[in-house]
């Protein structure tokens, strides 16, 4: 592996992103100077928007957790967004009906979120494993049930009363809501339950003998089971885990973002958070300041829109380019890297 | 039911007929293109767009066949030349087109703009029932009964056809007996996406009348599902859309009768796909079909098995 190499790709893929981000402002006549300026102080300009950016950033860590469990057993699982739905419609449930001191309730909607999320992905992998149903399918399937039962739900059973909307439930009782710091929206044990998620899917795949036959299971299934790895068992337990992970952001977003069930709870993090593992290349330590980054744009964009006029949208071209430029250019490079090693192998051979 | 709601039927299939076909196209070669949901909000702006600003829905049509197009370019550069996992690009790629589209086509949103003209087909539209059903509609309802029938015949009964299939099924075999594996790849990554383009115009220029932000969202991920629960055929991927679009149909005429069923029917097709598919691989069900081999053409199909593998011949 030659890093150095790599790292000049990586600053040209940047490069180029960066390029592509200031035709698209200079396309909608933004101020280039004041549109930079926002991306900071949109993010971390007071107290608020601090407490706020690092909300984002807890769904999407919690998010690119359960994705890099699933990547690594060699799976696409799209069916996250569904996960997450699963693991807030638990929380809910929890939230409405257990009465209680709050580390009681919340302690049970944390792990009913975990399981909800979990059964949720082990559905999408019995329909891989035993039903013959490829998981990118099963999952997107698997997502449209869910937003279909979150909508039922609100407008039906779960309605306010006297109004069936799509608006949402009716809030939590306070003991369900996360704890936050004083005068901002910041709850420090969404963002623990996020580190220590993430930290513990890193340990599992990286330092447990599970997670090298999860691992083994991904790089190459065949080779794995002549191994002796029984890896429909990891591939269900890729999604068990990589569910109940995605579950958690469900129950963030209920319990501490929205106080209650909304059909749009996912907030679409689970498919950002697909991006940002992409950009990660796999790796869990490098999710956490892209999924900051990325956090730190959804935060800019309303910025950007309320003070500049600018479309909300700017800030996801801004991902997709940057994620697309990144791909697009180390595949290039890995392509040549291969080149350059069969030429040389050539000469040696002379 | 009568004839005028299966002739609503078969218009409001249409646009996801041209998409589901052009995956089916793409994914024959061996390419998935999985951008759809993307590229086809990307093509219902842009082929509104154009429409919108040159009055002509011909030149809307082919902006929304170029657009979809070029997505699935990237697609194929990315995956034959890059090597990169063609999954990954696919989604990037969805999420990139569906934000540009929102970014791009803010002015245009809610705008009346031009439509395909209805045009029925002397003779035909005479033809009792089905006159009414399939010859009295636009001439993108005809075009798509044309693509469905060319890309059968095309596939199973041209030798172009048959080197479509060897390099979806077994590149390196096709790449010994001399055909250009890469090439053709390449090729019908771009005009299946093409035709997407079309579905994705047909929307904005046809069926659904104009483009606001994300209102045909979740068409793309159905055509990707259709295409599996068609079994890459592309006469029972119509049926599949044909299925599909009768369901939105008859969601929308219980409306005001039962509306809690009417809420839950439209995304009642994807779970019926995943339970037909389940059924399909049931090993009761593999060992009929094994047996009874015309039954089991029928119903049963197999992706191309170098689906979204790149090849490289060297």
């Amino acid at each position: 592996m030659n890093s150095l190499q790599q790292t000049k790709y990586f600053a040209g893929a940047i490069t180029i992103s960066l390029v592509v981000s200031i035709f698209f402002l200079w396309l909608l006549e933004a101020p280039l100077v004041d549109t930079a300026k926002l991306l900071v102080e949109g993010a971390f300009g007071t107290n608020q928007r601090i407490g706020d950016t690092f909300m984002i950033w807890v769904p999407l860590l919690l998010a690119s957790a359960s994705l890099v469990v699933t990547f690594s057993a060699g799976l696409w699982n799209i069916g996250v967004e569904g996960q997450i739905v699963a693991g807030a419609v638990a929380a809910s449930f929890v939230a409405r009906e257990v009465q209680g001191s709050t580390t009681v309730i919340l302690t049970l909607m944390v792990i009913g979120g975990f399981v909800g999320g979990a059964l949720w992905g082990l559905l999408v992998g019995v329909l891989r494993v035993r039903g013959g149903v490829n998981e990118i399918f099963g999952g997107i399937g698997l997502n449209f049930v869910a937003t279909g039962l979150i909508v039922y739900l609100v407008i039906g059973p779960w309605s306010r009363d006297g109004v069936a909307s799509t608006g949402g439930t009716e809030p939590f009782g306070p003991q369900a809501w996360f704890p936050t710091i004083d005068g901002l929206r910041v709850s420090p044990l969404a963002l623990i339950i996020a580190f220590v998620s993430l930290a513990s899917v890193m340990f599992l795949l990286s330092k447990t003998h599970f997670g090298l036959r999860l691992r083994a299971t991904g790089k190459n299934p065949l080779a794995a089971n002549r191994f002796g790895i029984a890896t429909s068992r990891y591939l269900l337990m890729a999604f068990i885990i990589g569910g109940g992970v995605a579950g958690l952001a469900g129950v963030t977003q209920a319990g501490a973002v929205y106080h209650r069930l909304v059909p749009s709870i996912s907030g679409g993090y689970g498919f950002l958070a697909i991006l940002i593992v992409l950009l990660a290349r796999f790796r869990g330590l490098w999710v956490i300041p892209i999924a900051l980054f990325f956090a730190t744009i959804a935060m800019a964009s309303f910025q950007w829109q309320l003070r500049l006029g600018l479309h909300s949208a700017l800030g996801g071209v801004i991902q997709g380019v940057l994620v697309l430029s990144v791909v697009l250019v180390m595949g290039y490079q890995e392509v040549r890297q291969q080149r350059e090693q069969s030429n040389s192998r050539d000469d040696a051979a002379l | 039911m009568n004839a005028a709601t299966f002739a609503i039927i078969v218009a409001s299939a249409t646009p996801l007929i041209f998409a589901a076909i052009g995956e089916t196209i793409t994914e024959k070669a061996g390419v998935v293109n999985l951008s759809l949901d993307g590229s086809m909000l990307l093509s219902a702006m842009t082929g509104f767009a154009i429409a919108y600003t040159t009055g002509s829905v011909e030149l809307g049509l082919l902006a929304g066949m170029a657009t979809s197009g070029f997505v699935a370019f990237v697609v194929a550069f990315g995956g034959i030349r890059l090597r990169v996992n063609q999954i990954a690009v696919g989604l990037i790629l969805t999420y990139f087109a569906t934000k540009l589209s929102a970014l791009l086509g803010g002015e245009f949103v809610r705008k009346p703009g031009p439509s395909v003209q209805k045009m029925s087909l002397p003779v035909l539209e005479d033809i009792p029932f089905f006159g009414e059903i399939l010859f009295q509609q636009n001439p993108l309802v005809y075009f798509s009964f044309l693509l469905v029938i060319a890309s059968f015949w095309w596939i199973f009964h041209t030798r172009r056809g048959l080197d479509l299939q060897a390099i979806g099924e077994r590149p390196e075999a096709a790449f010994a007996r001399g055909i250009p594996v890469n090439t053709l790849r390449y090729f019908y990554t771009v005009l299946g996406g093409a035709f997407v383009g079309l579905g994705g115009a047909a929307f904005s220029l046809d069926a659904k009348m104009g483009w606001s932000e994300g209102h045909i969202a979740n068409y793309g991920w159905i055509a990707l599902a259709i295409v599996i629960f068609g079994g890459w055929h592309p006469l029972r991927v119509a049926f599949g859309c044909y299925l599909f679009g009768a369901i939105q149909i008859v969601a929308l005429k219980m409306q005001p009768t039962l509306p809690d069923l009417a809420q839950v029917l439209p995304i009642a097709p994807f779970p019926l796909m995943i339970l037909t598919l389940v059924f399909l691989n049931m090993r009761v069900v593999q060992s009929f079909t094994m047996r009874f081999k015309g039954i089991g053409r029928l119903i049963r199909g197999t992706a191309p098995s170098a689906l979204g593998e790149s090849f490289w011949p060297d």
